[in-house]
């Protein structure tokens, strides 16, 4: 059958315009298209992966905001009991302070006290002694108007002197 | 599954065509005879290999006794006299001219031969452009037009622009679709250097595919001329770029001793077998899908002269088969030209095995 034999005429042009549609094509043609498409399917990939990458970073600053806000939260409740521990340490310093203080004071005051009472108890004496001497002198004045009582009391005193 | 599937719509339709010659036959014998005393007889085997094979002229129809045709150009080297002759296929339609006349029967019924010293018919060297010639190169043209047109849009485009809507988009999608799912899926590696001609090989026999069903078109891709060239040059891929693996696979294959040679032998005529069943594959379905529409086409006629009752019942029948034929040659104009870019691919795949491939 003349059909199943290749006609040599037509094998001929058949080589020709394939070959050439071929050559054209495999150089103007299927690169270009082929490129574009990988090329765009990388980008596509590309995109979705940065996608992604940002939707991960974004999850990440969100929980290092967090944090952050946690961490900021604990250390005002922190340095809110520091303070209030600092002020009742001052106050509690200021406490023992104002007794010390005031003890001393006070220790000072009875010191003082006290040596000025010593003060008027010597006086007090030393008064009583000269009153004494003086009442002693009057008494003696009084006793000693005559010679014989003087000299009896020369000598008793003599004596005790002797003694 | 593919594979076996085309074969099987093949096998289909060779059936369809030879049920539709055996009733054919019988008044086609029966004719016979008498085909001399009744002109008006229609020859519908005529007809039909008219239409799928090639002719020197671009016959559309004829109104009345008048055909309607465009001449082509006749292209010979005479060997017997030792020159080129170009002249219009009008001229040799009728008569001869110049010792050149169309053979009526014999080897060469329907070619240009003339006849050598002795008397005896030679044919002369034909490159002449027939229908099937011009018809391949204005698709070819064509195909070239709308590849370069689309590869023009891509030209200093960069990766983030949108992608191409309307035809070209339409191209992109069936560009990927082979490029990804044909050469990619079954070349591991050299994919750039395999691409350029699966992807030519796949929209040129998708192209002629559909402009041969526009009716007064030519037959391309259901003829063996075509489908061998396109066959050969899968050959050619497959086997001048085999690696090393690939060609001790086919002579030193990985099987007992004594079966070593026999699967060399098998292999070696795989090796042509291959491509062979490549060309016929995409032939058959093709011519077999034409043949088929001409014969359901030719019932029309037919039964038609046999009587206005039979006509009239039969003609919607076989208009409606030859619209249901012509829906389904859509879907096998894509499908074959599926299956040859595949099983290309596929072939070219098997020459390049490495050793994951192997494993």
């Amino acid at each position: 059958m003349s059909l199943l034999i290749p006609d040599s005429g037509l094998l001929f042009w058949m080589i020709i315009s394939f070959g050439v549609v071929f050559v054209i094509l495999a150089k103007f043609g299927w690169p270009i298209i082929t490129n574009m498409v990988d090329e765009r399917k990388k980008y596509i990939d590309d995109s979705i992966l940065k996608a992604k990458e940002a939707n991960e970073k974004l999850a990440q600053i969100q929980e290092e905001s967090n944090m952050l806000l946690k961490q900021a939260q604990e250390q005002q409740s922190k340095i809110l009991a520091e303070a209030m521990e600092m002020r009742n340490q001052i106050v509690e310093k200021a406490k023992t302070e104002a007794t010390v203080a005031g003890q001393k004071l006070l220790a000072e005051a009875k010191q003082q006290i006290e040596s000025e009472k010593e003060d008027a108890i010597r006086d007090i004496r030393r008064q009583v002694g000269i009153l004494s001497v003086e009442i002693a002198e009057k008494v003696l004045r009084q006793n000693l108007k005559n010679d014989n009582e003087q000299m009896a009391m020369v000598n008793r005193m003599l004596d005790e002197i002797m003694k | 599954m593919k594979m076996s599937s085309c074969r099987h719509s093949g096998f289909q339709k060779l059936f369809l065509i030879l049920t539709f010659f055996m009733l054919l036959g019988i008044p086609a014998v029966a004719a016979e005879p008498e085909a001399e005393s009744t002109e008006s007889k229609i020859d519908i085997s005529g007809m039909i290999f008219g239409h799928i094979g090639d002719s020197y002229e671009w016959h559309f129809t004829n109104i009345g006794d008048t055909p309607i045709a465009i001449p082509l150009p006749v292209i010979l080297y005479s060997k017997e006299r030792g020159e080129w002759f170009t002249f219009s296929s009008s001229k040799v339609e009728e008569e001869d001219y110049q010792g050149f006349y169309i053979a009526e029967e014999g080897d060469y019924a329907g070619k240009i031969v003339e006849r050598n010293a002795s008397g005896e018919e030679v044919r002369p060297v034909d490159i002449s452009l027939t229908k099937n010639a011009v018809a391949l190169i204005l698709n070819c043209i064509i195909l070239t037009c709308i590849i370069l047109s689309c590869a023009r849009w891509y030209k200093g485009k960069e990766a983030s622009t949108d992608s191409p809507k309307g035809f070209i988009g339409l191209m992109e999608m069936m560009i990927s679709m082979v490029y990804n799912d044909i050469v990619k899926a079954n070349i591991p590696v050299h994919v750039q250097r395999y691409a350029p001609y699966l992807l030519t090989a796949f929209f040129f026999i998708f192209l002629n595919n559909l402009i041969g069903l526009i009716p007064g078109s030519a037959n391309i891709t259901g003829n063996i001329a075509v489908t061998c060239v396109l066959a050969f040059c899968t050959f050619l891929m497959v086997n001048l770029f085999g690696n090393k693996e690939y060609w001790k696979e086919i002579f030193w294959a990985d099987v007992p001793g004594p079966l070593k040679p026999i699967m060399a032998v098998i292999e070696f005529i795989g090796l042509f077998t291959k491509p062979v069943a490549l060309a016929i594959r995409l032939f058959a379905n093709i011519m077999a899908g034409h043949a088929a529409m001409l014969a359901l086409f030719g019932v029309i006629f037919i039964t038609s002269s046999m009587g206005a009752l039979l006509g009239g019942v039969m003609t919607p029948l076989s208009l409606f088969f030859c619209i249901f034929l012509n829906l389904l040659e859509l879907l096998v104009a894509f499908i074959q030209a599926y299956v040859f870019t595949m099983l290309s691919a596929v072939f070219i795949g098997l020459s390049q095995p490495s050793h994951h491939h192997a494993e």
